[in-house]
């Protein structure tokens, strides 16, 4: 017996449930874009100078490109003049242990459900975590250490392990491949770096915790895992955010190398403020997410459950260069009151005998829009490739919408590609069923729902499936009338 | 226990149910019949609360409660317990689940704690031998892929699970072989008490071997129209429901 149900009664009946400002102190760099600004970033954090010269080149980059409007979502012009980019917790030293962490800090970790002690003592959970722009804490770092694995700030790697940083960064995703990721590398501030020598089988989840906690500061992360030759990691990646009346910019770029017989697992569960129930406020999320199986029987597996956002563009990809490579793409999102997301996947299929699995699960309620769009491309030389995607949309209640916009480009003729797809609402009867049973109406809706994307939590590790049912519970409150 | 008065009930506007009146008392087992289009289902859906039906007059008590009043939910807790004609499937949510989220649901009700794992893993190994039914069931979704005769055993047993006090049966009958209808029947009877009560919906007098009921009613045309013991339904068998037809078609031209 797993402990969901007690998880599904714990859900309260409360506004957004982690809208709190931490009063910390806030370094905060003018509101504005310009080369001065990504001079000051870089030197703040003690940059190379090679990186300076990479964040110039992305941005001015940047400037010569358009903000893309192809997705199906609406929202006012971002005015970029009108963000921060850089905003740091005041701290003088980088703590050497928990101990000297902020009290405060310390505080917003446990609302958040995550005391630190606790989780370096029960859940074997390494975690480094994020406020804004700079990594406060890192756990575990001892342990993965003497296997070899790198995990730590990206902003520390590009200190500690330049080459490491040049070869890789930027590799999968380039600085100039579109407005977002050329933005995020001119202006990115933290975010995580792994890397998994030959052979070494990473032997926890590793975790981070992101969190937006000044007002108007976009956040800018980055993220670059390597996993090499027959090395595994799975990395789990987690969102809240505070309340906040004005929109918030996001713009993350994530690269996943894995090599030869490598295998990376990367899980989302994506908690940002959606906005109220009028679709005012709320975090406008940009993100793109890639990987690429280089080597030859290397697999990328992504799993996400967005619930949160005003706006979600966000489509994890996988290249699959090596021949007998795999990339999988699971995806709950969820859209309530006047959330849009445009969501989805590529798979590239380069290399021979490659495979990938989509299973994309959406869910709209209220007046939200939830469109998935996913590409399936297989070149001349993706000899035996095969594709398998599936798409289902849920639909509660009469005022939201579901779209599906499948792209497929096939250019080879051995290859195999299937694509189901389904929309249904949410049966009254099942409802009611459920109610006859004792069940309350919302909880009655959360078990369908959570019934639905079982296809996906099961992918997710334990303790983050549980955390992804709660979100949606949370997620859907005051969906059915 | 329920005291139906004069309720009559309306669904888009036609009128299906036209004054029942009908008392349930602690201990007893009640068995409705009546032909197809009779309004036996409606009562069964009246009861239970569905949205779609139209309460136009009379009242109905359970346990001193306006039960018209209560939302489905707040019903089951009270303790009425539909097994349904047509179970309906949840796909993604197992068994163990549901059964979990609905015991607790009506324990909170009752005013006490939820079940712990163990306790209710006991629980229900012990209520599935009541109905034959293999525990691998626990971990398949509600429902999904069970044939006819699963789906109504399942009934029986979350019927078991969560112990109501009036438990209505609606057709639960209808299209088991005669093994799976031995089966069902043997559960309910091992679930008669004295403090708990029983409305059996059918269409057929095979499943009254079985159950044997207290009192038989004929549901027509939206009304009770005879009353009696176990002979009456076998009565029904032998004549089926055309007499009755007579008898009403002659009793309203009078």
């Amino acid at each position: 017996m797993t402990d969901e149900q007690e998880m599904i009664e714990k859900i309260t009946k409360s506004e957004y449930k982690y809208g709190f400002v931490t009063d910390i102190e806030t370094e905060i760099a003018p509101k504005g874009l310009n080369e001065d600004i990504i001079r000051l970033i870089s030197k703040k954090k003690n940059e190379p100078e090679f990186m300076l010269e990479w964040r110039l080149k992305a941005y001015r980059k940047w400037l010569k490109m358009k903000e893309p409007h192809w997705a199906f979502l609406k929202y006012p012009p971002i005015d970029y003049q009108d963000q921060y980019y850089y905003a740091a917790p005041k701290q003088k030293k980088r703590p050497k242990s928990l101990d000297e962490i902020d009290p405060k800090i310390k505080e917003t970790f446990d609302k958040l459900g995550i005391p630190l002690e606790e989780q370096e003592r029960l859940a074997g959970v390494a975690v480094d975590a994020v406020m804004d722009s700079v990594s406060i804490a890192t756990t575990f770092k001892g342990e993965l250490e003497k296997l070899g694995i790198i995990f730590c700030p990206i902003s520390e790697a590009i200190q500690k392990y330049p080459d490491l940083i040049k070869k890789y960064l930027g590799s999968v995703v380039p600085p100039g491949d579109n407005f977002f990721a050329a933005l995020n590398s001119a202006v990115f501030s933290d975010g995580s770096f792994v890397y998994v020598p030959k052979g070494v089988r990473c032997p926890m989840e590793l975790s981070t915790y992101f969190r937006i906690n000044a007002a108007n500061t976009g956040q800018f992360e980055r993220t670059l895992i390597i996993a090499d030759e027959g090395a595994y990691v799975s990395y789990l990646e987690g969102c809240t955010a505070p309340m906040r009346d004005e929109h918030q910019l996001h713009a993350a770029v994530v690269e996943l190398i894995a090599h030869k017989d490598a295998e990376i697992k990367y899980s989302t569960v994506q908690n940002w403020y959606p906005g109220d129930e009028e679709g005012k406020g709320g975090i406008y999320n940009f993100v793109t997410k890639r990987g690429i199986c280089l080597g030859d029987n290397s697999k990328i597996s992504w799993t996400q459950v967005e619930t949160g956002s005003a706006i979600t563009w966000k489509y994890p990809s996988v290249i699959l260069k090596g021949d007998n490579s795999e990339g999988e793409f699971y995806s709950v999102a969820l859209t309530n009151n006047y959330q849009q997301a445009d969501t989805g996947t590529k798979m590239i299929h380069v290399g021979k005998n490659t495979r990938s699995r989509i299973v994309s699960k959406g869910i709209s309620a209220g007046r939200s829009n939830n469109s998935y769009r996913g590409l399936v491309k297989v070149l001349p030389g993706a000899d035996n490739a095969r594709n398998f995607s599936q798409c289902d949309s849920l639909l509660i209640g009469d005022q939201c919408g579901a779209h599906t916009f499948p792209y497929l480009e096939v250019k080879n003729p051995t290859a195999q590609v299937e694509h189901e797809a389904t929309t249904s609402k949410i049966g009254e009867d099942q409802i009611f069923y459920l109610n006859q049973r004792g069940i309350s109406t919302e909880d009655a809706v959360a078990l369908v729902v959570n019934g639905y994307c079982k296809e996906v939590f099961q992918e997710l590790p334990m303790e983050f499936a549980v955390e992804a049912q709660k979100l949606l519970e949370i997620s859907l409150e005051g969906s059915v009338g | 226990m329920l005291t139906i008065k004069n309720l009559r009930v309306a669904v888009e506007g036609n009128e299906i149910l036209k004054g029942i009146n009908l008392e349930i008392k602690a201990g007893e087992t009640h068995a409705i019949m009546g032909p197809n289009g009779s309004g036996k289902s409606t009562l069964a859906n009246v009861l239970a609360g569905k949205e779609g039906y139209e309460v136009l007059e009379g009242e109905v008590r359970f346990k001193g409660k306006n039960l018209l009043e209560m939302p489905p939910e707040e019903r089951a807790r009270e303790g009425i317990f539909l097994a349904f004609q047509y179970p309906v499937e949840i796909p993604g949510v197992s068994m163990a689940t549901f059964l979990r989220t609905a015991l607790n649901a009506v324990r909170e009700h009752r005013g006490e704690p939820p079940v712990d794992a163990r306790t209710f893993l006991n629980l229900l190994r012990e209520k599935m031998q009541l109905v034959e039914m293999d525990e691998k069931f626990l971990n398949r979704s509600v429902n999904e892929g069970f044939s006819g005769g699963e789906k109504k055993r399942n009934e029986i047993l979350q019927m078991a699970v969560l112990d109501p006090s009036l438990a209505i049966l609606d057709e639960t009958d209808s299209g088991l072989d005669i093994d799976a209808l031995r089966i069902v029947a043997n559960g309910v009877n091992q679930l008669r008490r004295k403090d708990n009560a029983f409305i059996v919906i059918t269409h057929y007098q095979r499943l009254l071997d079985y159950i044997v009921p207290d009192y038989v009613h004929v549901l027509f045309d939206g009304r009770i129209v005879e009353s009696g013991d176990k002979e009456l339904a076998l009565h029904l068998e032998e004549h089926g429901y055309d007499w009755l037809k007579k008898e009403q078609t002659s009793a309203q031209t009078l």
